[in-house]
């Protein structure tokens, strides 16, 4: 209990820090009356605007009302669409976060098994054969990926669709294209696009826990205890082999739902990668601002259920030993 | 007819460098209730011929020759589905370090009840009090809250009583133990030593006692073996072994045995070191380091009444080594 409060206080400390860099970097960088005001309005229009806009106060004192409003849940409207700029995020969200959790899906439902198997049969072709596709699935650029599958599955096989989201469906009151097929073969590319490269760390992570984990004396002595070779692997081994992977995950989905602009821009996948980039060319400032706030909370909440997690998997992690 | 008889066994390690025989043609054998001892220095062949007959030899590893009979059938290289029938039901073995031995990550009623499932159809709550009972068999205070405790929440000692415990919860006839004791304080070793001894009594348990301390042996084994290089070099009754050690190699470890040395006067040690795995002598392997040697030694091989040495009746009387 003493660490959930004290991780909180850290969070809600490191989400003051990131909104004044935030706040700060896009104060320095342009002047949104430029963008925003018609070029013919007179010298009196423009300083009624800036006024109403706050934009004559001093950095600190626009910086202490900008975060009263946010404390409100407010993150003022969009310069562009001219609706509330946390509205529009979490509009893009779910495409997003689908696509994020798609990937990160098959990355550790393939990656695993592959990975452990290529550890216990150490040496064999088929270990070889896998390790050598996770090299690839490392070094090969992304965008060139994208270029080959869309190729490869869309244009030559025609099996999928090449870009933007399928059917939204429903379950249990979640919206989302995960629920229909077509929303399905819509998320088929850019989800396994996004995925090989984590999919490629998931088997090395798997091989070289599992080659660490099988030589350990417990191993041995399960053996020795007469368990079939499924429950120790499946018991014995895997737990001890998941905090890396974990961790991995934690780290991957985040990186995933921050930075899949590439993925979702060669897609038009329309999530809040393709709507930020859009929003920065446009000096949009409270929708990048809006945005980035966003990411830091996923991140924030991420790390703290990774690190419950481990206390899941290893009952010698204790919540408050795992940071001091 | 033995619980268990080794005869001429071959384990060999095929890897890049060369073939390591590992043991290089052992014999022993265990009756029922009976306990042997296996002594001799480290890296000499001791926990591969236990993991031999576990079946517990993994490549490149393999056994290369001989039998290995147990309860009258032939186990060496048994089918791994059968070969798992015997392990931990018939067969059990406990290792060294107690805290590597239990998964870290498991609660010891799971490693427990899994022993029983692993063997025999049992419910969990009937399985649970039969561990809980094994539990409290071992000494271990409390079981019924110590059942669900994680291995790290126990003392070295303890750990090993739970490795104990598990080893015997399906009765087993056979138990190997490699070197139980070493990683414990002596305290500790003393009263797993007497639990042991105690347990195997009372089950008519037959107990292959691996060791590289001889100390440990005495009062305790009917029987010892003492092994050097892959080789059994000298097999004797306890007793005889102690007071009357015939090979060379033999006098030396009794020598080595600090309770009969004088205090003050220096630990005698075997100068020298075992010969590498990869490159052995010809003939005997100990000659190099052997105060007893002559011509022929070095291409000597045989066993003369249970003592691996050619000159055995001509070695010198027993010196009294403590003064
Ligand atoms: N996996 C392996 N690959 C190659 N050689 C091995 C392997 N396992 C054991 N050996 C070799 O087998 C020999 C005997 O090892 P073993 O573990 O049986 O010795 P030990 O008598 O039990 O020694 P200790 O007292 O240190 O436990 C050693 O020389 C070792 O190098
Ligand atoms: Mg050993």
């Amino acid at each position: 209990m003493v660490y959930i409060i004290r991780r909180l206080m850290q969070a809600v400390f490191l989400a003051l820090v990131m909104s004044f860099l935030v706040f700060a970097g896009i104060f320095s960088v342009g002047d949104p009356v430029a963008i925003l005001i018609d070029p013919e309005a007179t010298q009196a229009e423009r300083v009624r605007l800036v006024a109403q806009l706050g934009l004559d106060r001093p950095f600190h004192e626009q910086y202490f009302i900008f975060l009263g409003n946010v404390l409100q849940g407010d993150f003022g409207n969009s310069f562009v669409y001219n609706r509330p700029a946390l509205e529009l995020i979490l509009e893009r969200m779910p495409a997003t976060l689908e696509l994020a959790f798609a990937s990160i899906v098959i990355a550790v439902v393939l990656g695993i098994p592959l990975g452990v198997y290529a550890g216990l049969r150490h040496g064999s072709v088929g270990s070889k054969t896998i390790m050598a596709g996770s090299i690839l699935g490392f070094s090969v650029p992304n965008f060139w990926q994208a270029i080959m599958l869309i190729l490869i599955f869309a244009v030559i096989l025609g099996w999928l669709p090449v870009s933007g989201r399928g059917e939204v469906g429903q379950f249990m009151g979640i919206h989302s294209s995960l629920f229909t097929l077509n929303g399905l073969k819509h998320m088929a590319l850019p989800a396994i696009n996004l995925a090989i490269g984590h999919l490629a760390l998931v088997i090395r992570l798997a091989r070289s826990g599992t080659r660490e984990v099988r030589a350990q004396d417990y191993i041995r002595f399960a053996r020795a205890k007469g368990l079939s070779e499924k429950r120790i692997v499946m018991v014995h081994l895997l737990r001890n082999i998941l905090i890396p992977i974990v961790t991995l995950v934690g780290m991957s989905f985040g990186g995933l739902i921050a930075f899949a602009v590439v993925t979702e821009s060669i897609f038009a996948w329309p999530g809040m990668g393709k709507l930020i980039i859009d929003s920065i060319h446009l000096l949009d400032r409270p929708v990048v601002v809006a945005y980035l706030i966003v990411i830091v909370m996923i991140f924030i909440i991420l790390n703290l259920l990774v690190d419950l997690l481990y206390s899941l998997i290893d009952p010698r992690i204790r919540l408050d030993e795992v940071r001091q | 007819m033995s619980l268990l008889s080794i005869d001429n066994l071959q384990t060999h390690f095929f890897t890049s460098a060369g073939v390591v025989k590992a043991v290089d043609g052992v014999s022993y054998s265990v009756d029922r209730g009976e306990v042997l001892a296996v002594v001799g220095e480290s890296g000499s062949g001791k926990s591969v011929t236990g993991l031999s007959v576990m079946g517990l030899i993994e490549p490149p590893g393999r056994i290369a020759g001989g039998s290995i009979r147990f309860d009258g059938k032939e186990i060496a290289n048994l089918p791994q589905a059968q070969m798992r029938k015997l392990r931990g039901a018939r067969i059990a073995m406990i290792f060294q370090d107690p805290m590597m031995t239990l998964n870290p990550v498991l609660r010891v009623e799971t490693q427990m009840i899994e022993t029983i499932k692993a063997h025999r159809s049992m419910s969990w709550n009937k399985a649970w009090a039969h561990c809980r009972d094994a539990l409290g068999r071992v000494g271990i205070p409390s079981p019924d809250e110590r059942m669900r405790a994680y291995p790290h929440q126990f003392s070295g000692g303890m750990r090993q009583r739970v490795a104990i415990a598990i080893a015997l919860l399906n009765k087993p006839d056979l138990i190997i133990a490699d070197e139980p004791t070493t990683a414990l304080d002596v305290t500790i070793q003393a009263q797993i030593l007497h639990l042991m001894q105690q347990l195997v009594e009372e089950d008519g348990t037959g107990l292959v006692w691996i060791t590289h301390d001889l100390s440990v042996v005495a009062g305790f084994a009917d029987r010892v073996a003492v092994m050097y290089a892959g080789e059994i070099v000298e097999q004797a009754t306890t007793d005889g072994l102690i007071t009357a050690p015939r090979h060379p190699y033999s006098r030396g470890l009794i020598g080595s045995v600090p309770s009969r040395n004088v205090r003050g006067t220096r630990l005698a040690q075997i100068p020298g070191g075992p010969p590498p795995p990869l490159n052995r002598p010809d003939g005997c392997r100990f000659a190099p380091r052997c105060t007893f040697r002559k011509q022929g030694c070095e291409a000597a091989q045989e066993i003369r009444d249970d003592v691996r040495c050619w000159r055995v009746a001509d070695l010198p009387a027993l010196e009294e080594v403590s003064a």
